[in-house]
């Protein structure tokens, strides 16, 4: 059995079609960063994925076996027909960017900034590319493993208001 | 004298310190400002609601401006985006005033303990009266503004501060005369009795 997504892009774009594999009828597909636009774009105008349902990361930092670092993770629906499929690409530590897919799913205004937020990567050609849920002056990115729980004392660096001075 | 008062008007009459007298007035009108975060702000409107009824202790009065509010009920976890504001409300309100740190997340951060939640809102403000539970019921926190209206009355004025003499007029500083004086100086226009001079 295979994917209609998977069909859809063999015939067009027959040199990017990536590594694809399933489980349990789910399809994922893992591709370079730099044959990520194009791939995206194909599988919204010509396999019908028109929603992106989810974007986001995972830190494989010392995880045993991972070749790569960061993983990004695209969940794409397609409405019509229910199909789902998912789409990895992974990075490395200098060089932490990543097209910004908004021009295909605008959608992912949020998601990619989210995903900087809690990462730090980067989105080339987003609209409004700044933190989203963390405060502007907010140095790290907590989702990485090699963060400590408890923070670098970002909860107890303010100004202590005394009964005095109220 | 208080006798003599007393033999003359009967029980129409009492005399007492306006400490005492303003410490019971305030203690008895307490103005909520609610500043509820999480679950705990339930309890708290619930202690508010018809069924424990929050107006039988005389401080049912919520305001949502901390302009009008003299009593801050912290019901919630406070996060470190959060705190900044929660200071300056704090700041915002009138004095006298006092703090309720309702619940375990506002007082020690409960099991909230990662980067992103203070731990305990009495390292940034000043708190009066703390409510363990998680969430607690309404009746603790009701027992609460009592332990805070027995401690108000006993606490006299609070901090003396508002009663206090000030000597320096608090405000906008006023006009500098002389100010005008060195630009005319400066510009060539000296006068013969410059100070009574009016400014054209």
């Amino acid at each position: 059995m295979s994917s209609p997504a998977k069909e859809t892009l063999s015939v067009k774009l027959p040199n990017l079609v990536g590594y694809w594999s399933e489980f349990r009828g789910q399809w994922r597909v893992k591709i370079a960063v730099s044959s990520l636009l194009p791939v995206l774009r194909s599988l919204r105008n010509d396999a019908g994925f028109n929603q992106l349902t989810d974007l986001t990361c995972v830190d494989h930092l010392e995880l045993a076996g991972a070749t790569d670092r960061f993983e990004l993770v695209y969940v794409l629906l397609n409405i019509e027909s229910g199909e789902r499929v998912i789409v990895k690409t992974f990075v490395n530590e200098p060089d932490l960017k990543v097209p910004s897919v908004t021009s295909i799913w605008f959608g992912a205004d949020w998601l990619e900034r989210e995903v900087y937020d809690m990462y730090g990567i980067t989105f080339d050609g987003h609209p409004n590319f700044k933190r989203l849920l963390l405060p502007e002056g907010f140095a790290s990115f907590p989702l990485r493993k090699d963060y400590p729980q408890q923070g670098r004392g970002e909860r107890h660096n303010f100004p202590v208001i005394t009964r005095a001075e109220s | 004298m208080a006798s003599e008062v007393n033999k003359q008007l009967g029980d129409n009459i009492f005399l007492t310190k306006l400490d005492a007298a303003a410490s019971w007035a305030r203690a008895n009108s307490l103005w909520p400002m609610p500043f509820a975060t999480a679950c705990c702000g339930i309890e708290l409107m619930s202690a508010a609601a018809s069924r424990h009824d929050l107006s039988r202790f005389g401080s049912e009065v919520m305001r949502f401006s901390p302009r009008q509010c003299d009593l801050m009920i912290v019901a919630g976890r406070v996060v470190m985006k959060m705190l900044p504001v929660l200071q300056r409300i704090w700041l915002q309100m009138p004095e006298p005033k006092w703090c309720i740190s309702m619940g375990a997340c506002a007082c020690s951060g409960g099991v909230f303990d990662t980067y992103a939640v203070v731990q305990g809102i009495d390292r940034f403000i000043p708190v009066d009266v703390y409510v363990p539970g998680c969430p607690p019921r309404p009746e603790q926190l009701i027992r609460s503004i009592i332990d805070l209206q027995e401690m108000i009355q006993a606490g006299g004025t609070f901090n003396a501060r508002e009663f206090k003499r000030r000597d320096t007029p608090e405000g906008p500083d006023r006009f500098d005369e002389d100010e005008l004086l060195r630009i005319r100086e400066r510009n060539g226009l000296k006068l013969a009795s410059p100070k009574y001079d009016p400014i054209h």
